[in-house]
């Protein structure tokens, strides 16, 4: 859908805390049943886009537009509001917590009547077990179970689960496959499949080019607080992209160059040049 | 059936007041139907039970309150310097007494919720400070430490008088009426969610719109209008009111919130457990006297029995993380672990 307008763009957004900028003249856009994948190496100035993205800092100078509208968001829950969720690498889960509890923190579904309105365990459990089924997360089917019990990709699906269960409209995940093993970051990466296919716009922040590339549409590679590369699927192989992450060295030469080092000095690894 | 009750937060407790019964009548020699119709223990465990039910909600919201040890006797002479010395109705000697605990856990909320000063030095400096006004404004007011109160008889039967003919406390009642509420709050309303996600993760709680500050501030005024709650109590039970440090009284309602199975550093616990650690906790301080044991050995069993239960809370914990209901076996080795250790890092 090119056509129609961006569920969430930024434009010529400049972040700056006090005298140091964070960010320069950022401008990305997302799209319906799309994944952006946001991809740069620490200090890129991912975390300050991701929390621009979500209402905690607002721009310095640029615009923010969700369905071609500027929006200006003041709290993390404007953003909210307006069907934006962010999801963290652990975020919104409690881990001593019950999944029907987790599921439904802040917003528990209750009955009764007056001040002896009762949280609805049994609704609670059943609505979560069903909505992370639906993400194809069949290992779950205990609503009582604590989230802690379960595997970081299992929390991970659980939060993105819940973030589209409240009417997410964009999803924004914050390195969901960092602290994952293998198999358990196929299984995110096929929730954030999920999440695509059933129309949601997503924003993939991750530093891990494999990942990016197994879901992006769309990839723009961040360094030093500026757009280094905007590209679609396809347009680049997997070495380009990391080469552009580590700024514009290609990572052939620099492994090359790293083992030619180890070769001639008993294989220590060469020191750090600054 | 067996890991179903381990996983119960109140577990541990339970077994540490089995433990001590049975080491308290095997060793100890005790006539257990002497124990439970004597007063003693249960007079005490009222009087921690009141204020360890807040304390332990707020300590499984992740954060702590030992003001409350300058909190009881604040209540306690208040009550006594209201309706004794000035002579007012008793009616205004409770308000004072509840008010201050009002004034006081408001204060601490505040302070709680508006810096990043850890709840342990707020409320060490709320403690202390409180020491001295109570200290500083009996001797002015009065010119005394200690000053004797007249209670009418309604206040006596509420909130002092000797009921079920024996010497048995009123505050047994009310720990009751509160535990119920308590529980009722915990684990049935929607509030008890609140203050769990609290506990687990601050800036995830806030995120998902639950209001933690208001939460914050509510809990601390729970904390120190109950410890008030209980000095007033005593004040009209007693006639009198001494001011004095409390500073056991910190130490034996956290010792039985911990016993009661509440984490910590938040995010775990509940209200059968932290009652059911009050009760522990009472047995062996006043149990001891219907035991052939020297009584000054009781704070050694206190100290084993603070280790047994921390170390019993840990692995239950683990119980509860993996095995859940025992449905899926499937080996985590490693997921409760690290759980554990990245809720323990906030």
């Amino acid at each position: 859908m090119p056509e129609s307008a961006s569920v969430l763009e930024m434009r010529g957004v400049d972040k700056s805390f006090g005298p140091i900028d964070v960010l320069h003249e950022i401008s990305l856009k997302v799209n319906e049943g799309e994944v952006l994948c946001l991809l740069g190496d620490n200090g890129a100035g991912k975390s300050t886009l991701i929390k621009t993205l979500s209402g905690v800092h607002q721009p310095t100078r640029g615009e923010m537009l969700m369905d071609g509208k500027p929006v200006n968001f003041v709290r993390p829950k404007d953003a909210q509001d307006m069907g934006i969720a962010t999801v963290h690498q652990f975020g919104g889960t409690y881990p001593l917590m019950s999944i029907g509890r987790n599921f439904f923190a802040g917003a528990e579904p209750t009955r009764g009547w007056g001040p002896f309105k009762v949280f609805d365990r049994r609704k609670a459990n059943a609505i979560a077990v069903e909505q992370v089924r639906k993400f194809g997360i069949t290992g779950i089917d205990d609503g009582d179970r604590l989230v802690g019990g379960l595997s970081g990709g299992e929390r991970q699906s659980l939060a993105i689960a819940r973030a589209v269960y409240f009417g997410a409209r964009v999803l924004i995940l914050d390195e969901p496959t960092a602290a994952l093993g293998v198999k358990q970051a196929a299984h995110v990466l096929r929730i954030v499949n999920e999440a695509k296919r059933r129309g949601l716009a997503v924003v993939f922040i991750t530093h891990q080019v494999m990942h990016a590339m197994a879901v992006g549409d769309h990839f723009t590679v961040l360094i030093r607080g500026a757009i280094a590369a905007d590209f679609r699927k396809g347009e680049k192989t997997r070495e380009e992209i990391a080469d552009l992450m580590a700024g514009g060295e290609s990572m052939a030469d620099l492994e090359a160059d790293i083992e030619g080092y180890m070769e001639t000095h008993e294989g220590h690894p060469p020191p750090p040049v600054h | 059936m067996i890991s179903n009750l381990l996983r119960r937060p109140a577990a541990a407790s339970v077994l540490s007041l089995t433990g001590v019964l049975a080491f308290y009548v095997i060793i100890g020699g005790v006539d257990l139907g002497k124990l439970m119709s004597a007063a003693s223990w249960l007079n005490y465990a009222a009087r921690i039970g009141i204020v360890a039910l807040p304390v332990g909600l707020l300590m499984i919201s992740g954060e702590i309150d030992i003001s409350i040890g300058a909190m009881i006797p604040a209540g306690a002479m208040t009550t006594a310097i209201v309706s004794g010395h000035y002579e007012l109705p008793m009616i205004f000697g409770i308000l004072g007494a509840l008010g201050v605990g009002v004034i006081v856990g408001t204060i601490n909320g505040v302070l709680a919720v508006r810096t990043n000063v850890p709840t342990l030095i707020i409320t060490l400096a709320t403690l202390v400070g409180m020491q001295g006004v109570v200290l500083a404004g009996s001797k002015l007011l009065t010119g005394s430490a200690s000053v004797p109160l007249t209670a009418p008889d309604w206040a006596k039967s509420i909130f002092g008088q000797l009921v079920f003919g024996g010497s048995h406390q009123v505050v047994i009642v009310w720990w009751i009426i509160f535990a119920v509420t308590f529980w009722f709050v915990l684990h049935q309303s929607r509030y008890g969610n609140w203050i769990f996600a609290m506990g687990g993760d601050k800036e995830s709680a806030r995120n998902a719109g639950i209001p933690v500050n208001r939460m914050t501030v509510l809990l601390f005024v729970l904390t120190a209008t109950s410890a008030s709650f209980v000095g007033m109590c005593h004040a009209i039970l007693f006639n009198s009111a001494q001011v004095s440090g409390g500073m056991n009284d910190i130490f034996n309602i956290i010792a039985s919130v911990v016993v009661g199975g509440v984490l910590l550093s938040g995010g775990f616990g509940s209200v059968p457990g932290i009652f059911v650690g009050a009760l522990t906790f009472a047995i062996v301080n006043k149990g001891i006297d219907f035991t052939a044991i020297d009584r000054n050995w009781s704070n050694l069993i206190i100290g084993v029995m603070l280790l047994a239960a921390g170390a019993m809370n840990e692995s239950f914990r683990r119980v509860a993380l993996g095995v859940a209901t025992g449905k899926r076996s499937k080996p985590k080795q490693d997921a409760p672990a690290r759980a554990i250790g990245g809720q323990e890092a906030h």
